[in-house]
């Protein structure tokens, strides 16, 4: 009321050239022309802080934890970096402070855990750079930080706890031997990274004085390379999983299946022999996959449509970084159509130009060991702060579903049968069940030696399954090199002595 | 003890910068008494002069430095004369207006002072020139009688000017922004042709609106856009469009030419990706910076390590690393701000530009005279859209476009520019209020001019 009062006094006043009438009208519709242009900027300043807000409260952590964010070194001037431990509390890394007050990183297990957990001496990997900014934040009692800020005191960091299991680690590391080489552990109903041995390695203790002649120019060990995450691999046979689930794609299933083999394949000037050039006869799917018959998959390779062999290995984190905070490489699945026969035969099984890691090799046996749904790895269990009080618990996700319900029981069952009747047969009768696939990946042309690899997991009643990725370099075939390192780890897991 | 301090005077400042903020938008409340007004008015006042003095004592105990002390006096002394001489020759200026924008200035002195000294020493020479210059143009709005006659000068010296910059100017970060004059130091012209296109635009439109006008008008503001498309400015240009198409949809009413002129920006847009590769290289930086990190997303990665790691209650002042982020000191201040000082307090910064923002579009409703309202709006759009612009860039919420945030960030032109943007929209409410007093009717029943415009605003 007293609004309209006063426009009228308005307008009394504005009686200088137009009628009342006419006036008033203007200035009543031009503030809808006001109210407009008010209310758009207003909700676009609403939608900024609405953004500022998520992005402090979603957004940040991603860009904090980015080790190209170097302002978590200023944290480093204030706590005293926090301790790694493995999931039974074994310290992996410590800071140790002497009595003038200088900090020393401490790895007391030197070499065994080096890439996963990494260092933090000389830029950041593993680990301590995942973790670092959990490991820079203190959350003791906050009187406690408050009275050490006031007295110039570090207050100490907060620990990171991982899954990783000390016992499979050690295991994994002495089974390994003096071999280059790499081995993944995981619990594929979790996600959780049990082990991870990467060789050549380097002690991180005294990886600043050890720098330079680790990256010395004629240094070929390339000992700081994560060879789990970051090596890139021929699959071998080990392929032959990924073929095996595109015929099953495109056939529905394997009851139509037969292929007679005598020992090798030749379309035109290409030949692909099986091992040993053994005749293997005539095969189902299944056998064929037990006895690895190269006859058989190359053949198959031609018949397969190779645009969705494509997609399928798309959707197999194929030329795609793998979901991890690992420095990781990105496997290659590089086949086109056009490529001419001898590719896609030596591609069906395994060689060509395909290249993975070992890590990305046990995500796949862990989807499939758990029909089919990938779980996303992780390795941080929880932080807590230094008197032990959880502060943030991450829980099993899932990544999503890569192969159907269907076809992983398919290959469960086929891999179950590699051990059972195949190249697996060393892990036959214990006191688990295990199950899995061989390969020896030939690594450059003419030479007899070959990559070995095993990729599988094992199951027994009452415990955790898990699935492991073992490759050997330079050493041979699967079955005798990658499949009794498996076996070690498995035995030591399931207590099979 | 500097740490205590640096840490206790951060809380104190978020807090009294948040109850500063909370009396920016209780002014705005209807029916409340002039002396309630006038209270709420010296509490920002009493709050300001607080944040002022914690700032610097923070910066002292950090620092150390004895002149840091004679800075915060000069300092003082200017803010104090701002504020008075506003009181004594302008008693009928926005005390809204005048608050706001000698808080932002103070915040732009305290990080800047942070930042780099002699910026900051720099920054004070200007924001005195300015200081003395502002202080007649009320007197001129109010004499001068021929602004509302200048079309074709604006135009021209608007044109001219912004070709200037395109042909002789100094390319910095991929865009000509600069001149310079004399060697030593540099002006950018497009801060000052913002205005006097505010100026051009409310001369072509303020009695005519038939179509022919408006295609005329059309024309030069486009020149006036393309010309600083062609020196890569495309804030700016964004700047003068936006502003263009409020003014002409408030002063036609015609909803088309808004929704029209959008439609246009957008075909522009699309265009401008797919033709410049400079303008992909943003759009990429922002959709996904981590990439390309090592180069173009550098700068707006950097300013997202500052604003995460800052979080909503920052590091403090000198505990963070801002000077990490290049052009800080101009573009990126927000995200020093919001690292050393907190999220909180940036939130609380983008809302005391907010209510600028609404108490300019307030006055620009109120005054009667076309030419006035349009130029008052124009200026409230060049100063909202600007604000929008760089905290929307810094933060990832738009692709950066590099402009300044108007009287925080470090630079004479942006600093003079608004301080004039500021000190016309306080000459408009001036007259305004000069008129209401001489025509004696509106300040019945103790209410006030500024009862009316909120009301009139609800």
């Amino acid at each position: 009321m007293e609004n309209k009062i006063q426009r009228e006094e308005q307008d009394l006043t504005k009686k200088s050239k137009t009628s009342p009438k006419k006036k008033k009208k203007k200035a009543t519709s031009q503030n809808r022309e006001f109210a407009v242009i008010t209310y758009s900027f207003l909700a676009l300043f609403i939608c900024l802080m609405g953004y500022f807000a998520y992005f402090q409260f979603e957004k940040s952590e991603e860009f904090i934890d980015n080790p190209y964010n170097t302002r978590q070194e200023n944290f480093e001037q204030k706590v005293i970096r926090g301790q790694i431990l493995a999931s039974g509390d074994e310290v992996l890394a410590e800071t140790i402070t002497d009595s003038e007050g200088n900090d020393t990183r401490r790895y007391p297990y030197g070499s065994i855990f080096a890439h996963v957990v990494g260092y933090s001496t000389h830029g950041k990997t593993g680990i301590e750079s995942q973790a670092n900014f959990d490991l820079l934040r203190s959350n003791a009692f906050f009187l406690e930080n408050a009275g050490n800020e006031i007295q110039g005191e570090k207050s100490i960091g907060d620990n990171v706890v991982t899954t990783l299991n000390y016992e499979l680690q050690l295991r994994a590391y002495d089974a390994l031997g003096s071999y280059d080489g790499a081995v993944v552990v995981m619990e594929p109903a979790t996600g959780k990274i049990l082990a991870m041995v990467s060789k050549p390695d380097f002690d991180p203790n005294t990886i600043a004085e050890d720098w330079d002649t680790l990256t010395a120019e004629g240094n070929t060990d390339a000992a700081l390379l994560n060879r789990a995450t970051q090596g890139l691999y021929p699959p071998g046979s080990t392929f032959k999983i990924v073929t095996t689930l595109e015929y099953l794609r495109e056939h529905g299933s394997d009851s139509d299946y037969s292929y007679s083999c005598n020992g090798s394949y030749t379309v035109g000037k290409t030949t692909i022999h099986c091992h040993n050039n053994k005749s293997h006869g005539t095969q189902t799917l299944k056998q064929a996959f037990t006895n690895s018959c190269n006859a058989a998959y190359s053949s198959m390779g031609l018949e397969l449509d190779i645009n969705k062999f494509g997609k399928l290995c798309d959707s197999l984190l194929f030329n795609t970084s793998l979901p991890t905070k690992f420095e990781s490489s990105k496997s290659s699945f590089v086949l086109q159509s056009t490529d001419g026969d001898a590719s896609i035969m030596s591609t069906a099984i395994g060689q060509g130009k395909t290249l993975v890691t070992p890590f990305h090799m046990v995500l796949l046996a862990s989807a499939i060991a758990n029909d089919g749904v990938l779980m996303q790895p992780y390795v941080i269990d929880h932080t807590e702060n230094y008197q032990g009080q959880v502060q943030e618990k991450y829980e099993p996700e899932e990544y999503g579903r890569l192969v159907s319900v269907e076809n992983a029981a398919v290959l469960q069952d086929y891999m179950s049968s590699v051990v059972e009747n195949g190249t697996g047969q060393k892990l036959k009768g214990q006191n688990y069940e295990a199950a899995g696939k061989t390969g020896s990946a030939e690594f450059s042309t003419g030479s007899n030696s070959a990559h070995s690899w095993f990729v599988g997991y094992a199951h027994q009643e009452g415990k955790e399954d898990i699935a492991v990725a073992v490759l050997v370099e330079d050493s041979g075939i699967g079955s005798e090199y990658a499949v009794p390192i498996a076996k070690e780890i498995f035995d030591s897991y399931y207590e099979n002595y | 003890m500097a740490n205590v301090i640096v840490e206790v005077s951060k809380f104190l400042m978020m807090i009294l910068f948040a109850l500063y903020t909370f009396e920016c938008f209780a002014a705005f409340r209807g029916r409340i008494s002039v002396k309630k007004r006038e209270r709420i008015f010296k509490r920002q006042i009493f709050f300001m002069y607080l944040i002022h003095l914690d700032g610097y004592l923070c910066i002292y105990a950090a620092t150390d430095e004895i002149q840091v002390v004679l800075l915060y006096f000069l300092q003082m002394i200017l803010i104090t004369v701002l504020l008075g001489n506003y009181q004594l020759l302008y008693p009928n200026a926005s005390r809204l207006v005048t608050n706001n924008m000698c808080m932002l200035l103070i915040i732009g002195f305290i990080i800047l002072t942070r930042l780099s000294y002699d910026k900051v020493i720099r920054q004070y020479i200007i924001a005195v020139a300015s200081t003395i210059i502002i202080f007649i143009i009320p007197v001129l709005i109010r004499k001068l009688k021929v602004l509302r006659k200048l079309t074709w000068l604006y135009a021209a010296v608007g044109i001219i000017g912004l070709a200037a910059v395109t042909i002789f100017g100094a390319t910095s970060y991929g865009a000509k922004l600069s001149v310079s004059i004399g060697g030593f130091f540099s002006i950018q012209p497009s801060e000052f042709i913002k205005i006097i296109f505010v100026f051009f635009v409310a001369c072509m439109l303020h009695q005519n609106t038939e179509f022919k006008q408006v295609c005329i008008t059309t024309v030069v503001a486009a020149l006036h856009v393309l010309v600083l498309v062609a020196s890569k400015d495309l804030g700016g240009a964004l700047i003068f469009f936006i502003t263009y198409l409020v003014m002409l949809y408030v002063a036609t009413r015609k909803l088309f030419y808004f929704a029209g002129g959008i439609l246009t920006g957008c075909i522009a847009a699309v265009l401008a990706y797919e033709l410049f590769s400079h303008v992909r290289v943003r759009v990429l930086a922002w959709s996904d910076p981590l990439s390309v990190i090592d180069n173009e997303g550098y700068q707006i990665c950097q300013s997202l390590f500052a604003i995460g790691t800052g979080g909503w209650f920052g590091t403090g002042l000198y505990q963070g690393s801002p000077n990490k982020i290049p052009v800080v000191e101009q573009d990126f201040v927000f995200s020093a701000i919001s690292e050393e000082m907190g999220g909180i307090f940036a939130l609380c910064l983008i809302m005391v530009c907010v209510s600028c923002f609404l108490m300019f579009l307030n006055i620009a409703m109120q005054m009667k005279d076309q030419f006035y309202k349009l130029v008052a709006l124009g200026l409230g759009t060049v100063y909202a859209f600007q604000v929008f612009l760089t905290i929307g860039g810094v933060t990832k919420f738009i692709p950066s476009t590099g402009v300044t945030l108007p009287l925080v960030s470090y630079g004479g032109s942006s600093l003079l520019s608004t301080m004039i943007l500021f000190a016309i929209i306080q000459g408009l409410y001036i007259l305004r209020q000069d008129q209401g007093e001489t025509n004696g009717k509106q300040n019945t029943a103790g209410r006030t001019r500024f009862d009316e415009e909120i009301e009139d605003f609800s």
